[in-house]
């Protein structure tokens, strides 16, 4: 036995095939049956037409309150007449295609990608006299200003895109100010405890929504509402105070179990209020986010990274559910500046 | 009227006056005073007949006396039913939901193992063992009597509280755990107010002080409305919105379409000769 490889010889171990040999279609080869084919397709093409037509009929002549099996019935006819008109078109044409058309077999054999290296030598010399003749090397003074220009051109678009919002650590209040009603969404109705039953969820909003002026008409209104509601949305609870374990100095912040949050999730803003009663969590059906209510809003699953924002409590003279402050955490999604607005925040209460 | 006037100042003359003073105002009171919805309808008999259902099939979990059997953990292996009212028993055992075939995160709805009348004395039953809330009338049920108006606030109501969890038409969700917001499908409108009134599992509660009876009934009244109204869109999917839909459009659909293709480039007759 010898370490050294033999030789491969000249001569391939198994002989090259060759291509197959060309079939031809019945079509090809029966006269009749490439006119029945064609007659074929051809009804295809009229019953497409007359469908055309019937969509119009249906159009026109089906009432557009009409149901059918559950459906508009004018949508269903739509459907069928646009869709089946359509689909024959398509079988039809690939029908010629493939039975009648011309069956010739293509080979075309792989070659490099690359253009020839003269073609490559040429442009390159095209591209160096273009360089040469534009004096973009000899005329520094126009090319310089040229680029200074383009690079100004970014200007505008930073301002354009600049103003679209307002940045986000210009957002960190919300309406909710010591004294402020918690009031049921939708009907405004303030709340009082007696109101709660323990297992009890209420997707509440700022008094300030529903308040009117003197002439009847709304505080708030348009974009300013909108926003008003979309950052002071809550969600108020009620527990067994046996199952909340409040953080320090977070003791005096509920009434008898009842506790109050952001419905805004910390994640990426998204409204959350699927809360299980018995097990105090509330998921955020974006991205299943987990908070626990019972404690503190902690997170216990998903992306979420802060806990949600706890609305401190109070009552009113009256016994209505009032706010303390506004929420002492930033609300809402996170973002770059958030740890030094929250300090600032923290220093200023 | 001599003889009662010259007893006027008898020593007990006093006592009999407010005797029948209360009397009196006691009569009225039994005759005027409104009466929770379940004291009209059951009577001790109901109860009995309600009691004995409940030794029988409930008491097994919930204790003979329906105050909850513990677990050694400290956990329930069936909860206290005491206060928990007439409402929720007729939609706990009016929808099937209980008894609970087997320990699962959550009691499906099925067929009712209790036909009305058995589910009406277990409600009387738990109902006179301590003050719950009673069975819904027709404020909460009465569908009829609500107006385009009312049926335009239910939408509002439903979309800022249940469309979290039970989807904006209604259709249902998922929860953690295995547990899910059920479809709303076909829910006869006081099992609706029942579940809004008891909070049911994992669903809150909604109060009548917060959310008040005609906002229930408008509520449902929309639900019906949108489930009703003919689908405008071709097949609904059960409406579970973008991500579902776009989800079987790019595997089903536009997967299919790619077969489709490959299977018309691959086939076509072929024959073996020319003639």
């Amino acid at each position: 036995m010898s370490d050294e490889l033999q030789p491969i010889p000249d001569t391939e171990p198994i002989k090259d095939p060759g291509l197959p040999e060309h079939l031809y279609r019945p079509q090809d080869v029966d006269e009749s049956q490439a006119k029945r084919t064609e007659r074929q397709i051809s009804w295809m093409f009229r019953v497409a037409g007359l469908l055309f037509i019937a969509f119009v009929v249906a159009y026109i002549a089906i009432d557009i309150d009409a149901t059918f099996l559950g459906w508009s019935a004018q949508n269903f006819a739509f459907g069928v007449t646009l869709g089946g008109g359509m689909l024959l078109i398509g079988v039809g044409i690939i029908q010629w295609a493939k039975k009648l058309m011309g069956d010739h077999e293509m080979i075309e054999m792989r070659h490099p990608a690359a253009s020839s290296d003269e073609d490559r030598v040429a442009v390159m010399e095209q591209i160096n006299d273009g360089i040469s003749e534009s004096g973009f090397g000899r005329r520094p003074m126009i090319r310089n200003s040229l680029l200074g220009s383009m690079a100004l051109l970014g200007l505008p678009a930073i301002v354009l895109l600049r103003d679209l919002g307002p940045l986000p650590h210009d957002q960190r209040k919300t309406v909710w100010a010591k004294g402020m009603r918690l009031v049921n969404d939708v009907t405004g109705t303030p709340i009082k405890p007696s109101d709660l039953q323990v297992g009890q969820l209420v997707n509440g909003e700022p008094a300030v929504v529903y308040e009117t002026d003197d002439d009847g008409q709304p505080v708030l209104h348009g974009t300013e509402l909108l926003q008003v509601k979309s950052k002071a949305a809550i969600i108020v609870v009620r527990m067994r105070p046996e199952d909340i374990t409040p953080d320090k100095g977070k003791e005096n912040w509920g009434i008898d179990g009842i506790l109050c949050f952001s419905k805004i999730c910390t994640h990426v803003g998204c409204p959350i209020s699927l809360w299980e009663q018995q097990t105090h969590h509330l998921l955020c059906p974006c991205h299943q986010s987990t908070f626990d209510l019972g404690d503190n809003g902690k997170v216990i699953f998903g992306p979420a990274h802060r806990p949600l924002p706890q609305l401190p409590l109070g009552l009113d003279d009256e016994g209505y559910l009032i706010a303390m402050s506004d929420f002492p955490d930033i609300i809402a999604p996170s973002y770059p500046e958030l740890a030094r607005d929250q300090k600032k925040l923290d220093n200023k209460s | 009227m001599r003889k009662l006037s010259t007893r006027r100042r008898h020593p007990l003359a006093g006592f009999v006056v407010l005797l029948l003073a209360l009397i009196t105002v006691g009569g009225v009171y039994t005759a005027v005073a409104p009466k929770p919805a379940t004291a009209q309808e059951a009577t001790a008999n109901d109860v009995e007949a309600g009691r004995e259902l409940f030794l029988v099939g409930c008491a097994s979990c919930h204790g003979k006396n329906a105050t909850g059997i513990e677990t050694q953990r400290g956990n329930n292996y069936g909860p206290s039913l005491i206060g928990v009212g007439a409402a929720s028993v007729d939609f706990q055992v009016g929808t099937g939901r209980m008894p609970l075939a087997q320990s699962a995160p959550q009691a499906p709805d099925k067929k009712p193992e209790y036909d009305a009348e058995e589910t009406r004395q277990l409600a009387a039953y738990i109902a006179s063992l301590a003050p719950g809330p009673a069975i819904p009338d027709d404020e909460y049920t009465d569908l009829g009597k609500a107006s385009t108006e009312d049926v335009r606030e239910g939408g509002e109501l439903f979309r800022a509280n249940c469309t979290a969890c039970h989807n904006s038409v209604g259709a249902g969700g998922a929860l953690p755990g295995g547990k899910y917001a059920p479809s709303l499908k076909g829910v006869t409108p006081k099992h609706f107010a029942e579940a809004m009134i008891t909070g049911p599992q994992q669903m809150p509660v909604f109060s009548d002080d917060v959310i008040t009876p005609e906002d229930k009934r408008n509520i449902v009244a929309y639900v019906k409305q949108v489930q009703g109204q003919p689908n405008y869109g071709g097949l609904g999917g059960g409406g579970l919105g973008p991500v579902v839909d776009g989800l079987f459009t790019w595997i089903i659909g536009i997967g299919g379409l790619v077969i489709a293709a490959i299977w018309i480039g691959a086939h076509g007759a072929r024959v073996k000769k020319r003639s």
